[in-house]
C-alpha cells in the first residue's frame, strides 16, 4: 500500500519559507507521510488551487482563510482549519501616535492622517481600520503597499508606516502588538516616543486550511504537526524560523473581527471573489 | 509528601517597559518556577498591556487576564510554558572548561562550541579531523601559550633600525643573502602550522592558540628579516631550487605529528643553532638583534614540538617507526637536489670570517663546520629524548636535509 500523501501550498513571502518547509518535509517523510509543497507568489492563487483540489492543504493567512471559506461554500464544499501555531492565537492590533501628539483618544483622530500597511494586511490595515470605522471615526488613510498579495506577512509596510509616524509625515500608525514591541526594541520607534491610543479586540492569525472531508494523508499531516516537539533538536530550529513553539488544533472562532472588516471594506464578496478595487496581487 | 501548588510570584516592574528590558525581570521570575507556574506582573508602563502578552506569545507562555478590580497596577498573570525547558532538553556540556581533564576524543557535535559551554542539542556536526588528544595535545601547551603571548614584541620598536653602521659591500651582501634565506624558511614555518590550525578540534584550544601565536611569531620574523635585507639596498639575494624543494616537503606533509617532527624537532631545532650562530657573528646591531629576537621565539616552538611528541611516543611505541620513515622519505625526496643554497653557505663563512685574509676565511669555515656539528648534536639529543637509540639517532640525524630546516 502506498504511503498517504499531502501536497501543501505555502506563500513565499520570505526566502526562509524554503528552509522551513524543506526541513519539515524531511521530518514528515521520515514519519511515513509522503509530503511535498509548492510555493505561491501570493495567497489568491493558493486559495483558488486549494478549493479546486489542486493542493491538499494551504498554509493560509487569516485573510486567505476567509476567502477559502467563502469560495468553498460557494462551490458547495467546505474547508477546515487543521492546525495553527500557538503564536497565531489572541493577537491584537494597535493604533499609535507620537508621544507629544495632542491625540488622547480614538475620537481625536477624526480627519487626521493614519498610516497603515499594505492594502491586504489584516493586522496593519483591515482590522485596525475596521476598529476605527466601528468607533465612527473617519480618518485620512495613508497606505504603505509593500508586498501586496502577501496579506501582510511582509513586515515592510508596517515598518514604513512606523517610520512615517516618527518622521512626522502622519498623525498615527497601525501595527500588530508584537511589531510595536519589535520596532521599539530595534530602534525603529524611540522607546518612549510613541503612545498607544487604541487596541483592537483579540483575533487569530494563520491556519493550515484543508478541504473537508479530509484524506488519510491530511489526517496524518495534522497528527504529525501536533506531535512536533520544541524539545526535538531536528525541528526546533525550523519552529524558531516559523515563529512558534507548538502547533495547536485549528480554531475558527478568532476571525470574526477580520470578517467584519473585510465586509466593511468590500474586500471580498460573500462568495469569495476579490472585490477590492485597488488590490492587484 | 504533598504536591504543593506552584508558588505564585509577583513581579513589580514599576515604570520599566518592555522597550527597556522589562522582559529580564519577567524572565527571571519565570526561571524560578516549573512549567505551569504563575507570575503576577504589575507595572505602570502604558504599553505593558500590549507588550507583555506579545512577548509571552512568542515564548510559549500563556497569559491570564486578571480581574481588574483586584489590584490597580496588575497587568496580567503569566503562566510559564515549556519552551524554555524544551530548548535545553538533551543539552550537554562540551567537556570540562579547564584543560586538566580534557576529553580524549571530543565529538564532532561539540564543534565550535566553547569548551565547557552548555550546548543546545542539534546544530552542525563540525568535523575537525585532528580530534585525538594524544595526537595534538601537550600539557605544557597552556603554559607555553601564556608565555608566548606575553613575549610578543613590536618589530618597529624592538629592533634598533636607526643605529648607525656601515658594512663593506661584500659583507652587506652576505647579510642580505642570509636574510633572504631566513625569510624563505619562515614562510614555510608559518604555512605549516596554518595548514593544521583549521583541522585541530577546538576542544584543544590551547594548542590552536599556541600555533596561532607561533604563526604570528613567524610573520614578525619574515618582516624583520626582510626589512634588514632591504635596509641598505633595494634587492634581496638568491633562492635555490633545492632550498625551496626542501621547504616544500615540510609544507606538503599532511600528518600533524610528522609535520611537527620535521618542522619543530629537526628543522626549527637546527634553526635555533643557526640564529645563535648569526647572533654571535652578526656584523651590525640590527642583524644581531633580529636574530636574537627570532631565536627566543623559535626555542619555544621547539619546546612545544618536543613536548607533544614525547607524550605521544610514550603512548604509541609505533610512533618512532613513523618518524623514522618520515626522515627517510624526506631524504629520498631531496636526494637529487643540491640542498643548501651554496650562496647561503658562503655567506655564513664570510660573516664568521670577519675579514678577507686567508686565515680569517679558514677560521670562518671552521666556525660554520662547528655550527653544522652543533646542529647535528642537537638533532641527535632530541631524537634520543624521543626514544631512539644513540647510534640510530646519529644515523637519522645524518639524513637530515642539508638545507638546515
Amino acid at each position: 500500500m502506498s504511503a498517504p500523501t499531502v501536497l501543501m501550498g505555502a506563500v513565499a513571502y520570505d526566502p526562509k519559507v524554503v528552509t522551513i518547509w524543506e526541513g519539515f518535509r524531511a521530518w514528515l517523510r521520515g514519519r511515513g507521510l509522503d509530503f511535498d509543497f509548492v510555493l505561491y507568489s501570493h495567497y489568491e492563487r493558493q486559495v483558488e488551487d486549494l478549493v479546486a483540489g489542486r493542493i491538499d492543504a494551504a498554509w493560509n493567512s487569516p485573510l486567505a482563510w476567509l476567502r477559502a471559506e467563502r469560495l468553498a461554500a460557494a462551490n458547495g464544499t467546505a474547508v477546515r482549519a487543521l492546525t495553527m501555531r500557538d503564536t497565531d492565537q489572541d493577537l491584537t492590533s494597535i493604533v499609535v501616535v507620537r508621544a507629544d501628539s495632542p491625540v488622547r483618544q480614538v475620537a481625536d483622530l477624526a480627519g487626521m492622517v493614519v498610516a497603515v500597511g499594505a492594502v491586504d494586511s489584516p493586522q496593519a490595515t483591515l482590522i485596525p481600520l475596521g476598529h476605527l470605522d466601528a468607533a465612527g471615526v473617519e480618518v485620512d488613510v495613508r497606505r504603505f503597499d509593500v508586498g501586496v498579495g502577501l496579506h501582510g506577512d511582509h513586515i515592510g509596510g508596517e515598518r514604513d508606516a512606523a517610520r512615517a509616524l516618527v518622521a512626522g509625515e502622519v498623525d498615527a500608525a497601525c501595527m500588530i502588538d508584537a511589531n510595536h514591541l519589535a520596532f521599539v526594541q530595534e530602534g525603529t520607534l524611540p522607546p518612549e516616543g510613541t503612545r498607544i491610543i487604541a487596541q483592537t479586540a483579540r483575533y487569530d492569525h494563520c491556519n493550515m486550511t484543508v478541504r473537508e472531508p479530509e484524506s488519510a494523508g491530511v489526517q496524518l499531516f495534522g497528527t504529525l504537526l501536533l506531535g512536533m516537539s520544541y524539545a526535538d533538536p531536528q525541528v526546533r530550529p525550523l519552529l524558531d524560523l516559523e515563529g512558534l513553539t507548538a502547533w495547536k488544533d485549528g480554531r475558527t472562532s478568532g476571525y470574526d473581527l477580520l470578517a467584519r472588516a473585510v465586509d466593511a471594506a468590500g474586500f471580498f464578496s460573500p462568495d469569495g471573489r476579490v472585490t477590492a478595487t485597488d488590490y492587484r496581487p | 509528601m504533598s504536591t504543593a501548588p506552584a508558588a505564585d510570584v509577583e513581579v513589580h516592574l514599576g515604570d520599566l517597559g518592555f522597550g527597556r528590558g522589562a522582559h529580564l525581570l519577567v524572565q527571571r521570575a519565570l526561571a524560578g518556577l516549573p512549567p505551569g507556574g504563575r507570575v503576577a506582573v504589575s507595572g505602570r508602563d502604558p504599553a505593558l498591556p500590549v507588550h507583555l502578552p506579545a512577548w509571552c506569545r512568542g515564548r510559549g507562555h500563556r497569559v491570564e487576564w486578571p480581574d481588574l478590580g483586584d489590584r490597580s497596577d496588575l497587568v496580567a498573570v503569566v503562566v510559564r510554558g515549556t519552551a524554555d525547558d524544551d530548548r535545553w532538553f538533551g543539552a550537554e556540556r562540551a567537556g570540562p572548561a579547564l584543560p586538566s581533564a580534557l576529553s580524549s576524543r571530543p565529538p564532532a557535535r561539540w564543534g565550535l562550541g566553547a569548551r565547557g559551554a552548555l550546548l543546545e542539542a542539534g546544530g552542525p556536526e563540525a568535523r575537525f579531523d585532528l580530534d585525538d588528544r594524544d595526537l595534538v595535545w601537550a600539557d605544557v601547551a597552556p603554559h607555553l601559550y601564556a608565555q608566548a603571548a606575553a613575549r610578543q614584541w613590536d618589530p618597529q620598536t624592538a629592533v634598533p633600525w636607526d643605529d648607525p653602521f656601515a658594512l663593506p659591500a661584500d659583507v652587506e651582501a652576505a647579510v642580505v643573502q642570509v636574510m633572504t634565506y631566513l625569510v624563505e624558511n619562515e614562510q614555510a614555518a608559518l604555512v605549516v602550522p596554518a595548514r593544521f590550525v583549521g583541522r585541530i578540534h577546538p576542544h584543544f584550544r590551547e594548542v590552536v592558540q599556541l600555533l596561532a601565536v607561533q604563526m604570528a611569531d613567524e610573520a614578525r620574523h619574515m618582516e624583520v628579516f626582510n626589512r634588514r635585507a632591504l635596509l641598505r639596498g633595494a634587492e634581496l639575494g638568491t633562492s635555490s631550487a633545492g632550498g625551496r624543494q626542501s621547504l616544500f616537503t615540510l609544507v606538503a606533509e599532511s600528518d600533524f605529528a610528522l609535520a611537527s617532527f620535521l618542522l619543530s624537532v629537526l628543522g626549527e631545532g637546527s634553526f635555533v643553532d643557526l640564529l645563535s650562530f648569526l647572533h654571535q657573528n652578526a656584523p651590525d646591531p640590527v642583524t644581531r638583534r633580529v636574530c636574537w629576537l627570532a631565536m627566543q621565539d623559535e626555542r619555544r616552538h621547539v619546546v612545544f614540538g618536543m613536548a607533544h611528541l614525547e607524550h605521544q611516543a610514550q603512548l604509541d611505541p609505533r610512533l618512532r617507526d613513523r618518524l623514522r620513515a618520515a626522515i627517510h622519505r624526506r631524504h629520498d625526496a631531496l636526494a637529487d637536489t643540491a640542498g643548501l643554497n651554496a650562496d647561503v653557505f658562503d655567506a655564513l663563512v664570510v660573516l664568521a670570517a670577519g675579514g678577507w685574509h686567508p686565515d680569517d676565511v679558514s677560521t670562518g669555515f671552521d666556525r660554520v663546520q662547528a655550527l653544522q656539528h652543533a646542529m647535528d648534536q642537537g638533532r641527535q639529543r632530541r631524537l634520543v629524548r624521543l626514544g631512539f637509540r644513540p647510534d640510530e639517532a646519529a644515523a637519522l640525524s645524518a639524513l637530515h636535509t642539508r638545507n638546515f630546516m
